[in-house]
């Protein structure tokens, strides 16, 4: 009995030994030499792989940090204080950083843009543009079939009514939406930022009525009412300039007849109570 | 029969049992009345766009140049009729965005303008021939609208010596091109003469299905005076796409992601070849085009010589209106045709035709799953696995459908034609070859 | 997750235009069209089945497609998945192949079990039709036959065999004492036989290639023998009797085009000339390649369960390596392992290959060279 608890014993710690070894020779003799500076800075990243810096992972853009390739500024994700610990670690100097988050430049939801067809297919959004530019009676509206909510890795983006809609708050500013998105609506914008203008139809005013309630008519009030520079004329439609941004009193100050100059809390509100009402009826 | 025919084909494909023709295929073409009003798209080929030439005001000669070509890959336009340009507007266009269109009001006088002279092409050398066939704004008129001049300018290093003209017109419903080599054999022979002699081929051939056998006894009589040979196809879809149509005509394959100019072939469409005997013999430019406007819900199913320009809503009251809503209007044929939304899209010089479906007719796609059944292995022509690639496609693994050669497929919907669960399996691809070219870009 | 899975495709809800992706039209042909054609292709081995059967042939069946098709509507119910998905007819299926794979006098509460084998862990746990790695019905036979050996290795002979003491039929009988049974008063309710297979699996080998050893086999593989197999004139299964029946759904299978031919072919062939060799080298140890081809549930599992759809590879060639595969397994249960039937096995097995072999399988594209050409001018 005796001999046999004893056989046993020798008998697993000779094969541990064993395994010790052949794990110790073969890491000795076939690993892979790293800089030890690639895992530090790993540590440092956030880790989400969200593909925001262009390339493939957060592993990928460290091996690049280190090897001189990329900057740190370029990690849309991390914080002011990583990104300086990282340029200390690697002993580079870095600017002030700006946090960006991504909006949705439409306010189309379904009850103010008309559908116009009705359609059948893959629910994504770069497939409906294929046939015959989506069901939506806009052609440049949000086609609501949630591709970029899909794509955001970080589930920032939230799909009411048929529209997307950011929610500040989780957004990082990857910018992964604003490649996503077929129609082109999303922008990155300063977090700063809480005023937007929700169109992008370069159409003129009778044209994008006919299809929407809310389309921006470049009635130019705000315009009028902001301080010299805070908005750009584009056409047929107006547009906030991000680098000289209004604050939040020009909502009221202005008086957008159309309802799309809006701040983001206003937006996901006007938002929420539609999709309310419509649950209860 | 003719006895000496030969018959030939490709591997794989669909024969849809039911496959429409009949609705249209006994009615001869007729010219369309004059409107009032054309909307001419400036973008009508693949390639650049051309320029208009032409402001509000101007007053325009049939045929007279109204865009001229903008690059090497680019045709001019010229005026359906003859009247006044109303103006650059935004139309309504095939692909559901806004399309930029010359508006012309016409004059009722339909008169021509002075036409570039005629071009007694057997002496001709090629270049004079190629000159006239881009004056003449010619293009692909099968679907693609490639313009033909391009094609008919391979690189020096690749050595031509096929000329196949399309006439397989697999498409169920289109009769197009079956009418026009019924009743104009002389014009289709002769066009496909002047593009060998363009491309400097012996070998012409023309390819067409053999359901068309009073189109191919027509051709017959005439094709040695041409020197052109006739060749009979197989019934089944799609048999006139390239790829498959040269291997069926030659045995050739022409290798993944090469172009037909690889293995010696150039394939010009049968509508294609008689615009270029219009072009080089009298010196017409391409204005109008045979179309087939077609459908249960039509009244009178028809083949119409319908002008650039001419809304969609106006040649279907040319056959008198609808029967009753359809539930899907498609520029082009059933199983490569785009839908469209708006009955205000305008014909261009490749809409084959306008076909209206009821709801019983058309394929409802569903969210069932895939049995695996291979069904649409065994129909693909170009031998790919379209279950594997929307599989992937819906999983987002884009570069993996690499590997499995989704950028081979031709879309030439066999595959969700066929498929028992309703996937819509060629949507998936186009949407993954659309991911893979956005990357590709990006980087 | 329910809702992202149903909201994939969207469906259009009223008569205006509608916008699809190309093509516009359809040959017709859906799941439920297909599955009902397999159920055609079925009939003639349920025909048989019963024709030899009896009435306990039919009660196996009706047990076996009732349960399936209440389990499945109870699984989507429970899930929150669309009944509708009931009329696929995929249960149908399942249910009446069950029943095939079933001893003629299976009680109810075996169906009830083989069913939950079949439709809740073969196909149900995976997501439904077309998820599933693994053959329903194979799953739900492997199941019970471990659990459940005895019952379902009780085999009853069918209409036309009664231990008559002389000639082909008396080999399969343990012939009981009637004089004395009669005498003592006791009644029997049924009589039971043993298949070929296991008289096969019994018979003890011989290894060298005397003249004994060839006539190891005689008394299950001889011509009478052979012909009795193949109309179905023995013990077994369901459906695994009459290979006659078989052949012809398998011929309306290939008619409809509902299975690839390779299938069929490569299974009875690679069994065929595996069995012929280790036959032709100790004639002792396996009967004739006949034999093997018509006793056991070969035939019924090369026409209808290897070809399941869902769990065979997809390319043609694909389907050749797993039909050689499966022959090979099916060989070598047969012949060295402990079961008499290697068929369910092997299919399982094989089924698990079935991703490996379609990545090896990959298809070559039309116009494909292995230098590819530089793109265009």
């Amino acid at each position: 009995m005796l001999l046999t608890i004893i056989l046993s014993i020798l008998a697993l710690s000779g094969l541990g030994i064993i395994l010790g070894l052949a794990i110790g020779f073969v890491s000795k003799f076939f690993g892979v030499a790293t800089d030890p500076k690639v895992d530090l800075v790993l540590e440092l990243l956030p880790g989400v792989n969200c593909g925001g810096c262009s390339r493939p992972g957060c592993a990928d853009f460290a091996r690049a940090l280190v090897a001189g390739e990329a900057s740190p500024e370029q990690c849309p994700v991390s914080s002011q204080e990583a990104v300086t610990q990282i340029a200390q670690l690697l002993g580079m100097t870095v600017g002030d950083l700006e946090k960006k988050v991504a909006v949705v430049l439409c306010g189309g939801d379904i009850h103010q843009t008309k559908v116009k067809t009705l359609y059948n297919g893959v629910n994504d959004c770069i497939s409906a543009m294929q046939i015959a530019g989506g069901p939506k009676s806009c052609a440049y509206g949000c086609l609501g079939m949630s591709s970029c909510a899909r794509a955001c890795p970080f589930g920032a983006i939230e799909m009411i009514n048929g529209l997307a809609v950011v929610h500040n708050e989780l957004c990082v500013g990857c910018g992964v939406c604003v490649d996503t998105c077929p129609r082109d609506l999303i922008k990155l914008v300063p977090a700063e930022a809480k005023v937007h203008i929700y169109c992008s139809s370069p159409e003129k005013a009778a044209v994008k009525m006919k299809v929407c309630n809310v389309p921006c008519i470049a009635c130019r009030k705000c315009v009028k009412s902001g301080e010299e520079g805070q908005f750009e004329i584009k056409g047929f439609r107006v547009e906030v300039n991000y680098d000289n941004f209004p604050g939040e009193d020009i909502v009221e100050k202005s008086g957008c007849p159309k309802n799309c100059l809006l701040t983001t809390a206003q937006h996901l509100e006007i938002e929420r109570n539609a999709d309310k009402e419509e649950n209860a009826v | 029969m003719n006895k000496d025919l030969k018959i030939v084909s490709f591997k794989g494909g669909v024969h849809p049992p039911k496959d429409g023709k009949i609705l249209s295929k006994k009615n001869a073409i007729q010219t369309a009345p004059l409107l009032e009003r054309y909307q001419v798209i400036v973008s009508q080929n693949i390639g650049a766009p051309p320029a208009p030439v032409v402001k509000a005001g101007d007053e325009v000669k049939k045929g007279q140049l109204i865009a001229e070509a903008a690059g090497f890959v680019s045709v001019p336009l010229h005026a359906p009729t003859s009247g006044k340009i109303e103006g650059l507007i935004d139309i309504p266009g095939p692909m559901g965005v806004p399309a930029q269109a010359i508006a012309i009001l016409a004059d009722g006088k339909d008169e021509w303008a002075e036409l570039a002279p005629p071009i007694d092409w057997r002496g001709a050398d090629a270049e004079t021939l190629k000159k006239r066939i881009l004056e003449c704004g010619i293009v692909g008129m099968g679907g693609a609208a490639f313009p033909s001049h391009v094609k008919l300018s391979p690189p020096p290093d690749k050595k031509i010596d096929y000329m196949i003209i399309n006439g397989a017109e697999c498409e169920p419903y289109l009769t197009a091109d079956h009418r026009v080599m019924l009743e104009e054999p002389e014009k289709v022979l002769a066009g496909a003469a002047i593009l060998g002699r363009a491309a400097g081929v012996k070998n012409v051939v023309i390819a067409v299905e053999i359901n068309k056998v009073d189109a191919i006894n027509a051709m017959m009589e005439k094709a040695a005076e041409f020197g052109v040979g006739i060749v009979g196809m197989k019934v089944q879809y799609p048999q006139g796409a390239e790829k498959q149509l040269i291997y069926a005509v030659t045995r050739r394959k022409v290798p993944t992601g090469a172009l037909p100019a690889d293995v010696g072939c150039i394939v010009q469409n049968a509508g294609t070849a008689a615009a270029v005997a219009d072009a080089v013999r009298s010196g017409i430019p391409l204005i109008e085009r045979v179309t087939t406007i077609t459908g249960e819900p039509v009244v009178t199913p028809g083949n119409w010589r319908l002008r650039l320009g001419t809304p969609i809503s106006a040649a279907l009251t040319f056959c008198g209106g609808v029967k009753y809503e359809p539930s899907k209007l498609i520029l082009g044929g059933p199983m490569m045709g785009f839908a469209q939304r708006s009955i205000e899209v305008t014909v261009m010089k490749n809409t084959s035709g306008i076909l209206l479906l009821k709801k019983s007719e058309i394929t409802q796609y569903e969210s069932n799953p895939c049995i695996r059944c291979g069904r649409c292995i065994k129909a693909c022509p170009m031998n790919l696995q379209p279950t594997v690639l929307s599989q992937l496609t819906e999983a987002g693994k884009f570069e993996e459908t690499l590997k499995y050669n989704v950028m081979d497929c031709i879309e030439c919907g066999a595959c969700a034609f066929t498929c028992p669960a309703q996937i819509p399996l060629v949507q998936h691809i186009r949407r993954a070859k659309a991911e893979i070219r956005n990357r590709s870009k990006k980087r | 997750m329910s809702e992202q899975t149903t909201s994939r495709i969207m469906l259009p809800k009223g008569e205006e235009l509608v916008l699809s992706p190309s093509p516009h039209i359809h040959d017709n042909e859906t799941i439920q069209s297909i599955m009902l054609k397999v159920v055609l292709a079925m009939l003639p081995a349920i025909a048989a089945a019963i024709w030899f059967f009896g009435t306990n042939a039919l009660l196996v069946i009706v047990w076996c497609v009732t349960f399936c098709l209440l389990l499945e509507v109870f699984w989507c119910q429970m899930a929150g998945k669309p009944v509708s998905v009931i009329k696929d007819g995929s249960a149908l299926v399942t249910g009446l192949l069950l029943a095939l794979n079933l001893p003629p006098v299976t009680p109810w509460w075996i169906c009830l079990l083989g069913a939950m084998l079949g439709i809740w862990l073969g196909k149900q746990v995976f997501g439904g039709l077309g998820q599933n790695p693994f053959n329903p019905v194979a799953v739900a036979r492997v199941g019970l036959m471990i659990a459940l050996p005895r019952q379902l290795t009780y085999w009853t002979p069918s209409n036309n065999m009664t231990p008559d003491l002389s000639g082909y039929s008396n080999t399969f009988f343990t012939v009981p004492d009637f004089a004395k049974l009669s005498q003592t008063g006791e009644i029997f309710d049924g009589l039971t036989c043993a298949t070929p297979l296991s008289i096969m699996q019994t018979t003890p080998k011989i290894l060298d290639s005397s003249a004994e050893a060839a006539n190891n086999f005689a008394a299950i593989a001889n011509p009478e023998a052979y012909w009795q197999y193949f109309t179905g004139n023995m013990g077994g299964c369901l459906g695994e009797t009459s290979a006659l029946a078989i052949i012809l759904g398998g011929i309306i299978l290939l008619m409809f085009k509902l299975i690839r031919w390779q299938v069929p072919v490569f299974y009875l062939g690679t069994v065929a000339v595996f069995t012929g060799l280790v036959h032709m080298t100790w004639p002792g140890v396996t009967p004739a390649p006949l034999f093997h081809l018509l006793t056991g549930g070969l035939m019924l599992a090369a026409f209808f369960m290897a070809t399941d759809m869902v769990t065979s590879p997809i390319t043609p060639r694909g389907a050749a390596i797993f039909a050689i595969g499966l022959g090979i397994m099916t060989c070598v249960i047969r012949i060295w392992g402990g079961f008499p039937e290697g068929v369910s096995f092997s299919i399982l097995m094989m089924n698990a290959l079935v991703p490996l072999i379609d990545r090896m399988a990959k298809l070559k594209p039309f116009g494909f060279k292995k230098t590819p050409v530089a793109k265009g001018v």
